[in-house]
């Protein structure tokens, strides 16, 4: 089996096995990785081989539609008016960008390679960052992180205040008015609704079966594995194939790693961007910018400490002297 | 004797301004704690001219941890002072106490949080919305008892 989790291994034993035998036997393995890159679960997607087909997108669809949203109209009247609602229950068949009802879809680039037009075809979805900021800065604890990387957002604790889309650098996270808690709360002054994303169909996985999109794909786009075995592969195909990698550190990695025959500043400029429609460019790790504040908050006691001392030793000498 | 009260008149000179210090850097850690939620951009905060910054979440999240440094360093430095200077002749008071716990659970909460947010998943997801919940309460109590203090003219310490 080496260092593929193949789609039949996976299979066989469940992830718990697969994972297990890949960090387990591999000597070394384990001090030459973070902790994230042996618990944390990645997919290759091999843009090469993409046809395009949308068999993936469907079986998105089918797999979770019970997940949807189903929106109780009227909607609560907005206050202030600024807060508009965002209404896809009407719009449930969009399928050329990310909506509540579509987690999933297949961006199309035209690109020069070796002097040929050729037409790629990508599926884009959250990309479930190794650190998320949807997850690490939800101010409610709706979104969370699972042991094996995946990030999702609970339906029943989310207020939909779409901060999670306001961090999340690929404007993954779309927002279904008329759905979940708020509605209980203060439902005209806070909240609107609830956020919507791909979950890596964590259900499936922890039954030990693939994400429906890895499943129905009829050209093995997609592979699945511990993060480190997937890094590897991403490398090794990158090597075969003379192309490019994107997720690897993206955002500070993330656990969604696509390998190109193209580099992917072309991509980025190829493909269709906009709301729901996440670009391709450089994301730089924006949760580190105050995590290395960190070392700060260590210090900082210890600053006010020495102040302190200082203080005392001026204060007792001044006493000593005028006694 | 009485050359040490003067002095200690001239250190609480140096103490107001200490004051000024916190009760900014409260207001700054207030100000940019609650803008850790999305409300400011929904409720026109941000649209005050110098205000724009609030609606952004990763610069508020930089303020509040600079912030989060500051606090710490002053109230090691009132802690310290008070313990080792300041205890002979004045006592906490009731609200002081109450005051220091709150904050107490403030930074405790908010150094969980600082750990929270490293590449590292190391809290259950009800841990973190507990955390989440009892930061906020914590602020909220501490905000208030704050306010009761300020109208009643309580302070921290008295004259033993
Ligand atoms: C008087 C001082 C403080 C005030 C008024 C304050 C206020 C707040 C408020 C209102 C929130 C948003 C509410 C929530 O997410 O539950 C928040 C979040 C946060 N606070 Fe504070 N805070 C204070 C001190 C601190 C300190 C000392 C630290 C760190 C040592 C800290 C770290 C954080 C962090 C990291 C968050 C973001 C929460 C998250 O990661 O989801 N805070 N603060
Ligand atoms: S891509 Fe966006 S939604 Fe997905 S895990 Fe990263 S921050 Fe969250
Ligand atoms: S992993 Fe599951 S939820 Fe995510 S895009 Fe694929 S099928 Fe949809
Ligand atoms: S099913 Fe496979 S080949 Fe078809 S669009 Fe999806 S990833 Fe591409």
């Amino acid at each position: 089996m080496g260092q593929d989790i193949s789609r039949r291994a996976f299979l066989k034993g469940g992830f718990a096995a697969a994972a297990g035998v890949a960090a387990g036997s591999i000597p070394g393995a384990a001090a030459a990785v973070g902790p994230e890159e042996q618990t944390q679960l990645a997919t290759l997607l091999d843009i090469s081989k993409c046809i395009g087909c949308g068999a993936c997108v469907e079986a998105c669809t089918e797999t979770n539609a019970r997940k949807y949203p189903n929106p109780k109209k009227p909607f609560p009247k907005m206050v202030p008016a600024r807060a508009r609602v965002s209404d896809w229950s009407d719009k449930q068949d969009v399928t050329e960008r990310l909506t509540p009802y579509n987690w999933l879809y297949i961006q199309h680039a035209s690109v020069d390679i070796n002097g040929e037009e050729t037409e790629l075809t990508i599926p884009r979805r959250c990309m479930h960052c190794v650190n998320p900021p949807c997850v690490k800065l939800c101010p409610w604890g709706a979104a969370k992180q699972l042991e094996n990387g995946i990030s999702r957002i609970d339906p029943e604790i989310c207020l939909g205040g779409s901060k999670c889309n306001a961090v999340c650098p690929w404007d993954i996270p779309q927002r279904q008015t008329g759905v979940g808690l708020y509605l209980d709360i203060l439902p005209n002054f806070a909240g609107n609704g609830v956020m919507f994303k791909c979950d890596r169909c964590y259900d499936q996985i922890e039954a030990g079966q693939l994400p429906a999109c890895i499943e129905a794909c009829p050209e093995d786009v997609q592979t699945i594995g511990p993060r480190a075995d997937i890094i590897k592969q991403a490398h090794k195909l990158a090597r075969e194939i003379n192309g490019y990698i994107y997720g690897e550190t993206e955002n500070g990695g993330t656990n969604t790693v696509y390998v190109s025959p193209v580099p992917f500043e072309e991509l980025d400029v190829a493909i269709e961007k906009g709301k729901g429609k996440p670009h391709l460019a450089a994301a730089s790790d924006r949760m580190a910018d105050a995590n290395t504040l960190a070392a700060a908050m260590v210090i900082a006691p210890l600053a006010g400490i020495a102040a302190a001392a200082r203080k005392i030793y001026n204060y007792t000498r001044k006493s000593k002297e005028r006694a | 004797m009485k050359t040490a009260a003067v002095t200690l008149t001239h250190s609480n000179r140096q103490n107001r301004s200490m004051r000024y210090l916190y009760v900014l850097t409260v207001f700054c850690m207030a100000l940019t704690g609650f803008g850790q939620m999305p409300i400011y951009k929904r409720y026109y905060l941000s649209d005050i001219p110098g205000f724009g910054w609030l609606a952004n979440f990763w610069t508020t999240r930089y303020v509040h941890y600079a912030g989060a440094a500051l606090l710490l360093a002053i109230v090691a430095y009132m802690l310290v002072q008070h313990v080792i200077l300041l205890r002979a002749r004045f006592k906490m008071t009731p609200s002081g106490y109450l005051r220091g716990i709150l904050l107490l659970g403030i930074v405790l909460t908010g150094v969980l949080f600082v750990i929270k947010n490293f590449p590292v998943l190391v809290f259950s997801p009800e841990f973190i919305i507990a955390l989440n919940l009892s930061h906020l309460g914590f602020v909220m109590i501490f905000l208030l008892v704050n306010l009761y203090c300020l109208i009643f003219k309580k302070r921290w310490t008295k004259a033993r």
